[in-house]
C-alpha cells in the first residue's frame, strides 16, 4: 500500500469537488434585479404584510442607503453589486401541503440528494422541519404536536399575519435595523425565515430545525429568524444549509435574533455548508450574518456552529448577558479550504451580576484559505463576579493557509475573572508516528487527530445533527474523517 | 492653533537651525509630510482604539525650549542607577548635559545623535541604519521629522561593553508645557554585547509630552539587554516607539517597567530578519489613579527557527486603565517558529479598566504559537493564609502582588536594577518590606 501522507490529503482536498453541487429547476417567481423603495414595497405587498411591517422595512432601507459596507474584517472579496441581485424568489408550487405526497417531487428529490429526505426525517427523527427553499416555507411538519404545547413554530411571514403582536414586540429589538450594513439590508428585504415562540414553562419536546438552500440563480437570500423563549422554557433549534454549485457569487445576509426571558434556555446549533467556490476560488457564497441573543435573569443561550462552506464568512453569534446569573456559550468549528476565507467569532457582553460565558473556537485551515477568530469579551462596571473562559485553537494544514486570532477583552470590574488562551499548531509528525506504530494508517490517524481536535465542539451538537455535521466535515476535510 | 498645526509650522523654524543639505534631512522632509497628512492618531485608528491622546494634546507645548537649563547632580542623583559604574547620556529639556554625562569613543561609540548626524566619520553608519527600521506611522514620523538629538550608540564587532549605558531625559519645567522628541540609534555589531537603561524624568508638575523613537539593530549573534524604567510624575506623558531589527542568532530583550506617568504608550516592534533569533519582551505595570498605560507590541517572524517570548504583568488600581495589544505575525517562510505571549492582569478597584487584545496572525504551518491572557483578583485563600499567620492586610497584598510580578523581575540581568525595581514596587504598593534578593 502506498503511504497516505498529509500531502496526499491536501491533494485530495484540492481536487475534491463539491458533492452537493446541483441545481433543481423549479419554476420560480423571481423579481427583476435591483433594489429601491418600490422593490421593498413590492416584497412587503407580495407577502401581504400589514402597514407597520412595510414601514419598518422602508425605515431599514433608508438607513441602509446611508450606510457603508464594513471593511474591518480580515477578508478580501469583490464587493457584491447590490443592484444586480434579485431580492425575491419563491418556489411556484404553492399552496401549503398537508402531507409530503403533495410536495413537488423534484423538490423532494433535491432533499434526497442532500441526504435529508423529509420522509426519513419525519419517520426516524423526532424533528419538525420547516423547510425553506428559496425563501418561502414549503412544508411544515409536526406542527400539530407543537401547537398542543402552545409552541408557535412557523415561517416569519405567517407569524406576521397570525401573531403580529409578538413579532411587533420583539422584531429588531436585539438586532436593530441600524445595527450594521447587512442587518439593515436584511431588515429591508428579508424574504422569509422562521419564527418560534415557546410559552412560559414549556420544554420543547423536539429539536426544531430549518434547512436553508439557495436555489434560484442570482437570488440573494435574506433570512430572518426570531426565537423567543418565554420564562422558564427550553428550546433547541437547529439550522443547516447546503447550496448548489454556482459560478457567480451569491450573497447571504441573514439575521437571527434570540430572546431568552427569565430562566429560559435556548440552544441554537448551525451547520453551514454553503458552496465554497471551486479549487481556484471561483464562485461561492458570501455569508454575512448577524446573530445575537439576549439573556434575561438566569437565562442561558448556547451557540454551536460548524462552518465548512462559503467563500467568505463574516459571522459573530453574540450573547448579551443582561440578566443576573445568565450564561452565554459559544462553540465553533470553522473549516476553510482552497480559497475560502472565514472571519468568525463571538461577542459576550456581560451586563448582569454573576454572568458566565464560555468560548471554545476551533479553526482548521487547509489549502490557500484564511481563517480568523475575532471575539469580544466585555465586562461592564456593574457586572460583579463575571466569569469568562475562552479557548481558540487553530490547526494548520499546509503552508499556504493562515490562521489568525483577534480577541478583544475589556474588563471594567475588579471582580471579573477572565481567561483567554489560544494556540496554533499543525498535526505533529510524532502524533502520526504514534498512531502508525499502533497499526493505524496515516489517513485514519489524521481523521483521528482532526476528530479529537474538534471533539469539544462536536460533542455539543444535538445527536440528530451530529451525523449531518460529520458529513459536512467529510466533504471539507476529506477521506479521513468518519 | 492646535498642536498639529503648531508642529507643522515649527518645522520651518527647525529647518533654519539644521543643515538641510544632508541625507537625513531628506528623510525629515518626507516624515513631516506623512505627519501633516495623517495627524495624531484618533480612537478610530484600530491601533489606538483604547488610547485617546486628546487629553494630552490640549496643552500648549513649546516645541523648542527657550533657554538651556542646568541641574545639580545631587538633586537628581536618585534617578540614576548610581550604585554601579555606567556610561551616562543625560539630556535636559532635550539638550545634552555634558556635566552629568559620561560618553566614550574608546573602541565603542557612546555619544550624541547630533554629532553623529553632523560629523562625516559617522556618515556611513547613519546612512546604513538611520530610519531603516523605524515605522512610517504618524507619531514616529513626527519624531523623525524633528530628529536631531538623542543617544547614538555604536558597538563594533566582538566587543563586550564592560558597563551598562544609561540614557536619561530630564525635563526641568522651566517651560509651562514642553514637548520633547528624543531620537536614539543603537547599532550592535557581530558578537557584541551591551546593556542599556532608559529613563524619562520630569522634575516639576508642568506637563511634559515625550515622543521618543529608538532604533535598535542587533546584528549577527549580538546580545542586547534594554531596560525602560517609566516612573514619571502625574503630568508627564510618554509615547515611546521602539523598533528593533534583528539579524541571525541575535538575542534582544526589552524590559518595560511602567509605574508612573499620566499616559504612557509603548510601541515595541521586533523584526526578525534572520534565523535562530531570540526576542524577549517583558513588562511589569503597576499603576493607580487616573493613569493610563498602553503596551502595544509586535513581533514579526520573517525567517525560520526563531523564538519570541512575551510576558506582561499588570496591576491596576484606582481609576487607571491598562491596555495590552500584542501582535505576533508569522510569515509563510518562518517555519519552526516558537512564539509565546502571556498577559496577566489584576484589577484592584472597580473603576480600573483593562483592555487586552492579544493577536496571532499565522501563515506558516509548522509553528508553535500560543497566547494566554487572564484578568483576575488576588486569591482570597492566599490572603487568608498570610493574614492568619499575622501578616497585615496591606503587606499580605503586597507580597502576593510581588509574587505575581516576580518571574518578570527574575529575568532582569542587572542586580542593581532588580533592587531598584523592588524598591519602586514597594513604594508603589505603599509598603515597607525589604524584598531582598
Amino acid at each position: 500500500m502506498t503511504k497516505y501522507t498529509e500531502d496526499d490529503l491536501r491533494e485530495e482536498l484540492k481536487t475534491k469537488e463539491y458533492e452537493y453541487g446541483f441545481y433543481t429547476d423549479i419554476e420560480s417567481d423571481t423579481f427583476p434585479i435591483g433594489l429601491n423603495e418600490d422593490v421593498v414595497r413590492a416584497i412587503s405587498k407580495k407577502k401581504n404584510e400589514p402597514q407597520w411591517m412595510t414601514d419598518w422595512r422602508l425605515e431599514a432601507f433608508r438607513i441602509w442607503k446611508e450606510m457603508e459596507e464594513p471593511e474591518w474584517a480580515n477578508v478580501k472579496y469583490t464587493k457584491p453589486d447590490f443592484q444586480a441581485i434579485s431580492y425575491y424568489s419563491a418556489p411556484n408550487s404553492k399552496p401549503k401541503y398537508d402531507s409530503l405526497d403533495e410536495v413537488d417531487p423534484e423538490l423532494l428529490a433535491t432533499f434526497e440528494k442532500l441526504g435529508i429526505s423529509i420522509d426519513e426525517q419525519k419517520k426516524l427523527a423526532n424533528v419538525a422541519m420547516d423547510v425553506v427553499v428559496d425563501s418561502v416555507s414549503v412544508a411544515t411538519t409536526f406542527k400539530k404536536t407543537l401547537s398542543e404545547k402552545g409552541i408557535i413554530f412557523m415561517s416569519i411571514s405567517e407569524a406576521i399575519q397570525e401573531h403580529p403582536e409578538l413579532v411587533k414586540k420583539y422584531l429588531g429589538t436585539i438586532v436593530p435595523q441600524k445595527d450594521n450594513f447587512y442587518a439593515a439590508l436584511n431588515s429591508a428585504v428579508f424574504s422569509d425565515g422562521s419564527f418560534c415562540y415557546i410559552p412560559k414553562g414549556v420544554r420543547c419536546p423536539m429539536e426544531l430545525s430549518t434547512y436553508f438552500r439557495i436555489n434560484q440563480a442570482g437570488t440573494g437570500q435574506f433570512e430572518r429568524t426570531l426565537v423567543i423563549a418565554d420564562e422558564g422554557s427550553y428550546v433547541s433549534y437547529l439550522e443547516g444549509c447546503t447550496a448548489p454549485s454556482r459560478d457567480e457569487n451569491q450573497l447571504h445576509a441573514a439575521v437571527v435574533e434570540l430572546i431568552a426571558l427569565d430562566d429560559a434556555e435556548i440552544k441554537y446549533s448551525t451547520v453551514q455548508n454553503w458552496f465554497p467556490g471551486n479549487a481556484e476560488g471561483k464562485g461561492g457564497v458570501y455569508n454575512f450574518v448577524t446573530k445575537r441573543g439576549l439573556c434575561e435573569k438566569n437565562a442561558k443561550i448556547s451557540w454551536t456552529q460548524v462552518e465548512t462552506g462559503s467563500a467568505v464568512t463574516w459571522k459573530y453569534p453574540s450573547c448579551i448577558l443582561k440578566g443576573d446569573n445568565s450564561v452565554g456559550e459559544f462553540y465553533s468549528i470553522a473549516v476553510t479550504n482552497n480559497h475560502q476565507q472565514a472571519d468568525t467569532g463571538t461577542k459576550m457582553i456581560h451586563l448582569g451580576k454573576n454572568t458566565k460565558s464560555t468560548i471554545i473556537s476551533k479553526g482548521i485551515s487547509a489549502g490557500k484559505s484564511q481563517n480568523s477568530y475575532r471575539g469580544l469579551v466585555q465586562i461592564n462596571s456593574r457586572a460583579e463576579n463575571a466569569r469568562n473562559f475562552s479557548q481558540c485553537d487553530s490547526l494548520l494544514m499546509g503552508n499556504e493557509c493562515g490562521a489568525h486570532t483577534f480577541p478583544y477583552i475589556e474588563a471594567k470590574n475588579k471582580s471579573a475573572m477572565i481567561e483567554h488562551e489560544a494556540t496554533t499548531s499543525k498535526i505533529g509528525e510524532d502524533q502520526i508516528f504514534y498512531c502508525n506504530q499502533r497499526g493505524i494508517d496515516t489517513e485514519k490517524a489524521i481523521a483521528l487527530i482532526v476528530n479529537g481536535f474538534s471533539k469539544d465542539v462536536l460533542n455539543k451538537l444535538p445527536m440528530e445533527f451530529a451525523v449531518e455535521a460529520q458529513k459536512l466535515l467529510e466533504i471539507s476535510l476529506e477521506g479521513s474523517v468518519g | 492653533m492646535d498642536l498639529k498645526e503648531k508642529l507643522v509650522s515649527s518645522f520651518l523654524a527647525f529647518e533654519d537651525r539644521v543643515d538641510v543639505d544632508t541625507f537625513v534631512h531628506g528623510i525629515r522632509s518626507e516624515a513631516i509630510k506623512t505627519f501633516e497628512t495623517e495627524g495624531f492618531p484618533s480612537k478610530k485608528n484600530e491601533a489606538w482604539k483604547y488610547t485617546s491622546l486628546n487629553s494630552i494634546l490640549k496643552h500648549d507645548y513649546s516645541v523648542f525650549p527657550k533657554q538651556e537649563n542646568q541641574i545639580d547632580y545631587n538633586d537628581v542623583k536618585k534617578y540614576f542607577i548610581h550604585e554601579i559604574d555606567t556610561y551616562n547620556l543625560v539630556f535636559i529639556d532635550g539638550k545634552f548635559a555634558s556635566h552629568l554625562s559620561q560618553t566614550t569613543h574608546d573602541g565603542i561609540d557612546v555619544c550624541l545623535m547630533s554629532s553623529a548626524l553632523n560629523k562625516p566619520k559617522y556618515r556611513l553608519v547613519i546612512e546604513n541604519y538611520f530610519n531603516k527600521v523605524a515605522g512610517k506611522d504618524s507619531v514616529t514620523s513626527l519624531n523623525t521629522a524633528f530628529a536631531q538629538e538623542g543617544a547614538y550608540i555604536h558597538i563594533p564587532k566582538n566587543k563586550l561593553v564592560n558597563k551598562p549605558i544609561q540614557i536619561i531625559n530630564f525635563s526641568t519645567g522651566s517651560e509651562a508645557a514642553l514637548m520633547q522628541q528624543p531620537r536614539n540609534l543603537i547599532v550592535v555589531d557581530e558578537n557584541s554585547h551591551v546593556q542599556i537603561i532608559e529613563r524619562h524624568q520630569s522634575l516639576t508638575d508642568n506637563p511634559v509630552l515625550t515622543n521618543s523613537v529608538t532604533e535598535i539593530f542587533g546584528n549577527k549573534r549580538a546580545i542586547v539587554d534594554y531596560y525602560k524604567i517609566q516612573n514619571d510624575n502625574q503630568n508627564a506623558s510618554l509615547i515611546d516607539n521602539t523598533f528593533i531589527n534583528q539579524k541571525k542568532e541575535s538575542h534582544v530583550s526589552v524590559h518595560t517597567f511602567s509605574f508612573g506617568g499620566k499616559l504612557t504608550r509603548n510601541n515595541l516592534n521586533f523584526y526578525q530578519n534572520g534565523e535562530r533569533i531570540d526576542s524577549t519582551m517583558n513588562g511589569i505595570t503597576i499603576i493607580g489613579d487616573k493613569q493610563h498605560v498602553d503596551h502595544s507590541t509586535l513581533v514579526h517572524h520573517i525567517e525560520p527557527n526563531c523564538e519570541s517570548h512575551q510576558d506582561y504583568k499588570g496591576i491596576y488600581g484606582g481609576n487607571s486603565t491598562g491596555v495590552f495589544n500584542g501582535k505576533v505575525v508569522v510569515n509563510k517562510e518562518a517555519q519552526k517558529t516558537n512564539a509565546f505571549q502571556a498577559n496577566n492582569n489584576i484589577l484592584l478597584d472597580d473603576k480600573a479598566t483593562i483592555n487586552t487584545k492579544p493577536q496571532l496572525e499565522i501563515f506558516a504551518d509548522d509553528v508553535k504559537c500560543s497566547h494566554g491572557c487572564t484578568i483576575g483578583q488576588l486569591d482570597e485563600s492566599a490572603m487568608f493564609y498570610l493574614r492568619s499567620r499575622g501578616i497585615p492586610e496591606k503587606e499580605a497584598k503586597a507580597l502576593l502582588m510581588y509574587a505575581f510580578a516576580n518571574n518578570v523581575l527574575e529575568s532582569v540581568k542587572i542586580t542593581e536594577i532588580k533592587k531598584r525595581i523592588n524598591k519602586l514596587i514597594a513604594t508603589k504598593l505603599g509598603v515597607n518590606i525589604g524584598f531582598d534578593l
